[in-house]
Parts: structure tokens; sequence; C-alpha cells
């Protein structure tokens, strides 16, 4: 069984992010990069299933610019046995839809029977990628998976995807596309052996001409990014213990207007 | 960044990603409940085994890795942040201190029963040679082997043994030929659970997260199968083994220094005294600055030691001065630290308090500054 695995480049979770000079992007200077969290369960999802069954390969597929080589040199590291990088200048400022074209125009070469994501990258926290793919590809989709189980034969896959309180259980004939919620699996990390394997895997570039894609216009424009306020600082209030309550209980109620 | 020639390529930046994540995920968040225990659970050398990180240098026939030193200097570089100074001391006990005589000098029947255990983390190892009456003079060590047929006949006991508790063997340096001086020594691997073996952990000031205790042989038998390389070059192989021992404390401690280094500035920078943050006065700036000389200088010096292993030279000097050089920098680092941290710095859980702690054993341990200085003078024909 094919498994392509689509993942996305982000800076690290403990990043403090800052605002670019042009106001419209995220300064990238001295940023650690990482495979988006949500798309390492993909990634582990993927290589299970592939173990489960004895059989199968696992591609990873990534949009983004060079660096990107580096997350899916990690995802190589993981397990996956091999890789495709979609890097081109024409792609430089795609929006969800534009990547979710390239993609599909990858899955139709590859024709992989499954297709895993992550329920949203964890920079721009978008989330549409995965249904637009669906979409554009015709393929049955769901979302925030907790539980997945590829029948035997590999024509229909249960997934259970989380909801209020519970779980929601479907079957969704094969090829299909799944996005993993936290809790699918414990990633692994990846094993040294892992580490220098991944030197002598594939790693395919492709251009969008190669899709037979041109620079398609971004239907979707960031106009600005805002940094959040500073929080206020905390205020200490003094005097004895009665009448500090007193104050507190004011302050809550008229400044505040928490209670 | 400092060091780019040593590990700067994409594979080893990627094994120190999965390195540190595994370290602050599944080490780092425990480094309390091992202070408790007084040891490292002992499934975490499984965990470390699975990842591959307790043979990086060894060879992949038994498990290893067989990769080169600069591989092994990013693990312990990453190990040290553990949180726990103790844990990082007996797991490095694992990897650079009771195995790599026998991966280098052991037949393959003692490779394949405790080498590959050892790797793959089912086995915990200690290295026992310092004895109550012995620790800088090696020489000076009185546990007797003595031959019994095929079996080797143990009587006597082993001080200040880092995994005591945890080992399931030791690799022990014992007298076998007391007439020969240094060609009377043997470095033999002892089973823990052979009748006749016992111990009494030690309560240390420090490095709490590790079981460091004193051992008894009384009338232990292990098969002279068990000897490691030669009979009676046991002295020669254990002084061997001491420079992989040595390079520990002189790879990890500048990184350990810098971090905390960075926790002090951190404190530093937002506690305000006098109107204004420390961090703003001029003593303590000058503080900062000098402690940063040390640290980076003692980086430099583990980088050249790092090379050195790399290359497969003779490091004796080298990793004999750095041990020195690091040691005192990290006494003097931790020190300095509890003075920036004031009150709080001398509490047990503040991280320069561990520290201060922690590291007074970096210039008595693995080889007194006094042993090391010999070593050196030696060398440079002082």
């Amino acid at each position: 069984m094919k498994i392509l695995v689509a993942i996305k480049q982000v800076p690290d979770t403990a990043t403090q992010v800052k605002v670019g000079g042009d106001g419209k992007s995220i300064d990238t200077a001295g940023i650690t990069w990482i495979v988006s969290p949500y798309d390492e369960y993909a990634v582990e999802e993927a290589l299970r299933i592939k173990e489960k069954r004895g059989q199968g390969e696992v591609v990873a597929i990534s949009l983004g610019p060079d660096r990107v080589r580096e997350a899916l040199r990690s995802c190589l590291a993981m397990g996956c046995d091999r890789a495709i990088h979609l890097n081109d200048a024409a792609w430089s400022a795609v929006d969800t839809l534009a990547t979710a074209r390239a993609l599909a125009a990858v899955v139709t070469q590859e024709a992989p029977q499954l297709v895993l994501c992550g329920r949203q990258a964890i920079d721009d926290d978008m989330g549409a990628v995965t249904a637009q793919l669906a979409e554009l590809l015709g393929w049955p989709c769901a979302y925030w998976i907790m539980e997945e189980a590829v029948d035997a034969d590999g024509k229909t896959v249960r997934a259970a995807r989380q909801v209020e309180g519970g779980l929601e259980v479907f079957d969704l004939p094969l090829p299909a596309v799944l996005a993993a919620q936290k809790g699918l699996n414990e990633p692994r990390y990846p094993t040294l052996k892992g580490i220098m394997g991944a030197k002598k895997k594939e790693i395919k570039d492709v251009k969008a001409a190669d899709l037979g894609l041109g620079a398609e216009p971004a239907q979707l424009a960031v106009l600005g990014l805002e940094a959040l306020p500073p929080r206020p600082p905390g205020r200490i209030i003094e005097g004895d213990v009665p009448s500090a309550v007193k104050e507190l209980v004011r302050a809550l109620r008229e400044d505040a207007k928490a209670i | 960044m400092a060091g780019e020639d040593i590990y700067g390529s994409p594979e080893h930046q990627a094994f120190r990603a999965a390195t540190r994540k595994f370290v602050q995920t599944e080490l780092a968040p425990r480094a309390r409940e091992f202070d408790e225990a007084g040891r490292p659970d002992k499934a975490i050398f499984r965990r470390l085994g699975e990842m591959g990180l307790l043979g990086i240098r060894y060879d992949p026939k038994y498990g290893g890795q067989g990769l080169d030193y600069s591989y092994h200097a990013v693990f312990l570089e990453e190990l040290t942040l553990c949180d726990n100074a103790g844990v990082g001391m007996g797991v490095s006990v694992q990897t650079d201190m009771a195995t790599p005589a026998l991966a280098r000098f052991g037949s393959e029947a003692l490779k394949e029963r405790y080498l590959v255990p050892a790797i793959r983390g089912e086995h915990v190892a200690a290295i026992a040679v310092t004895e109550p009456g012995a620790g800088s003079d090696v020489a000076g060590i009185k546990t007797r082997a003595v031959r019994d047929g095929d079996w080797w006949v143990i009587n006597g006991s082993k001080m200040f043994i880092t995994n005591t508790a945890n080992a399931d063997w030791l690799c022990l340096l014992a007298v076998t030929d007391p007439a020969a001086g240094y060609h009377g020594y043997t470095q033999i691997i002892v089973p823990t659970d052979t009748p006749g073996f016992s111990y009494r952990l030690l309560d240390k000031i420090g490095n709490r997260g590790s079981d460091t205790g004193l051992l008894f042989f009384d009338d232990v038998r292990v098969p002279v199968a068990n000897t490691i390389g030669d009979a009676n070059r046991g002295f020669q192989q254990q002084m061997n083994q001491f420079q992989d021992e040595r390079m520990v404390p002189v790879v990890a401690g500048p990184v350990a220094a810098r971090r905390l280094w960075e926790l002090t500035l951190e404190h530093a920078q937002q506690r305000v005294a006098f109107g204004k943050p420390l961090a703003k006065m001029q003593v303590n700036r000058f503080k900062f600055v000098e402690m940063m000389i040390q640290i980076t200088a003692a980086q430099e010096v583990a980088h050249r030691c790092i090379r050195k292993m790399v290359a497969g030279e003779d490091v004796t000097l080298d990793v004999s001065m750095a041990k020195v050089f690091v040691a005192n920098m990290k006494q003097y680092v931790a020190t300095t630290c509890v003075q920036l941290f004031g009150g709080s710095g001398y509490i047990r859980e503040n991280p320069a308090a561990r520290a201060y702690v922690d590291w007074r054993l970096g210039t008595i341990g693995g080889g007194a500054d006094e042993v090391m200085k010999e070593v050196a003078a030696k060398l440079l024909r002082i």
C-alpha cells in the first residue's frame, strides 16, 4: 500500500515569532524549523500502517523553499521511504488552494491509496489544505482523526474523529485523505541509524512545470500581521489583609469587570 | 556556530535535534524523580538503547552505530542538558567508562555476552576500579583475583562506584600478579548476580540522581573467560579506557556551564535591586563576561579534544589538561551563579545550587586534578 504524507515545515513551537520588516510576513532570522507536530502524527501513522501490513511505501511530500529539505530529511530519518520536494519560485507566495493544487497534481502522478496530513499546520493554523486537496481529487476526507484502521484488502479505512465528548466513526472507501489529530499516536524519534540511513534516500525536486502547473496568482492575500499588544503589567495591592481583600474585590468588579 | 568542522553536517544537526527532543521529553521532566529515587529508572537505558545512543562508536556487528566520536560528542552534549547531573553520569559510565575496554580488547564471546546487551540498554554496566584505599593511585588497589582452574576467585572491595544498584555487570580491575607491578592487573567482567557480591549505597552531597556505592567481593567466582583482553594487561587497558572517561566532562562541561550561565542571566535580567535589574549593574555585567570568557575557552579546548578523538590521535595530554580546566571553570561558574541568584541560589532546587554541589565532583572524579597534572607533567617532560 502506497501512502503519501503531506507535511509542512514550521517555526519551532518555542520560537518567539516577530513580524518582519514588510509587516506581512514573519522575520525568519534565527528561527529553528521543525516538521509541524500534527504532521508528525501523520508520518508516524503512515509508518505504522506500513509496518502492520508488512509492505508498502511511505512518501513524504512538502512544498516550500530550500530549507524544507531538512524537514523532509527528518521524515526520511523517521522511516519514510522517499520524499518529494515541491520547490519552485512559482510557489514563493502560494496560498492554501495553490498548495492543494500542487499536491493534488503529485497525488495524481503518484496514485497512493491513502493521503495523510496533520489537522492543521501550527504556523498559520489555516487547516485548509487537506480539505482542498480532497476536494480537488474528489476523494473522501476525514479530519481530526484519533484512530484509524485500514481493512485487510486495502479497500476501505475506518476512521474515528474527535468530536465533543467522544469519537465519530466513519468508513471511507480508499483512496481517501485523513487529517491527524494529537493523540492518534506517539511519533517516534528518528534514531541515529535512521538519520544516517536518510542520507541515502531520495528527495526528488519537483518544479511547477513538471506538474503542468504555472504560477498561479494567490486568491488569498495577507494584508498585514500584527503582534499581540504587550500584556499590561500586574498590580500589587498593598496594605493589611482585610483592606487589601476589599480593594481586590473592588478592582475585580469595577476595573477588570471580572466579577 | 563554533565546532562547524566537527559536527556541523546535516546528519549531526538532525541527530542533535532528535537527541534533544528525546532528552527534553523523556529525561528532563523526570529529573526530580530520579533524584528522589537516588538513581535513574533502569528503563531509560533501554530507551537509550532503542534510540541507538548507547553504542554510537561501537561496531554494528554488536549493535553499535559504527560512527566516529563527533556523533558521540553530540550525544554527550545533549545528555548533559537532562537537568540531572547524576543521570548523565550514570549513562556515561555505561557508554564511556565501563564498555570501551570490552569493545576494544574483549573476546568475541565476551562481547556477544556483555557488550551487545549493554548497547541495547538491556544491561547496565559499572566500572569498578577505585577502592577505599586507592583512587588516584590506581596501582595501589588491593582487590585480588586468584586463579582456580577455569575460575577467578575475587576478594576485596571497591568504592565510589556509580551505577552500583542498577548494574548488571562490572568491569572490574583486580590484582592478579602482585609481584609483577604494572603488569599484574587484570580487567574482569563480574555479573552482579554472582554469589559473594554485595554492596552498600553512599549518600552523596550532589549528583543525587545516580547510585554510587561501596562494593564487596567475598569469594566471588567468575569464569576466566570473563577476562577482558589479556590477563595482567588490565592496568594498561584501564589507562586507555580512562581517556574515554575523562573526555566526558570535557565534552559536556562547557555545554552545561553555558546553560547555567543562560539561566542565571535570565534571572539577573529580571531581578531588580536598588532600582535596576542585576544584569544592568557593572559589577554583575563583568561577572557574566568573565564567566563567558572561561566558558568559551573551555568550549574551544573541548572542540580540540573532540577533533583529536575523531582523528584517532592520542588525547592523553590534551584531555588531562582539559579536564582540569573544564572542572575548575565549572566550579567557578557554579559558585558565581549561586552568588548572582543570592538567597534562592542556596535553595536545593535552584539550578545554580544543584550545579554547586554536582560540579564539586569535577576536580575529583575520573582522575583528580592532582593526578591529571602529574600525567600532564610527565608527558610535558617536566
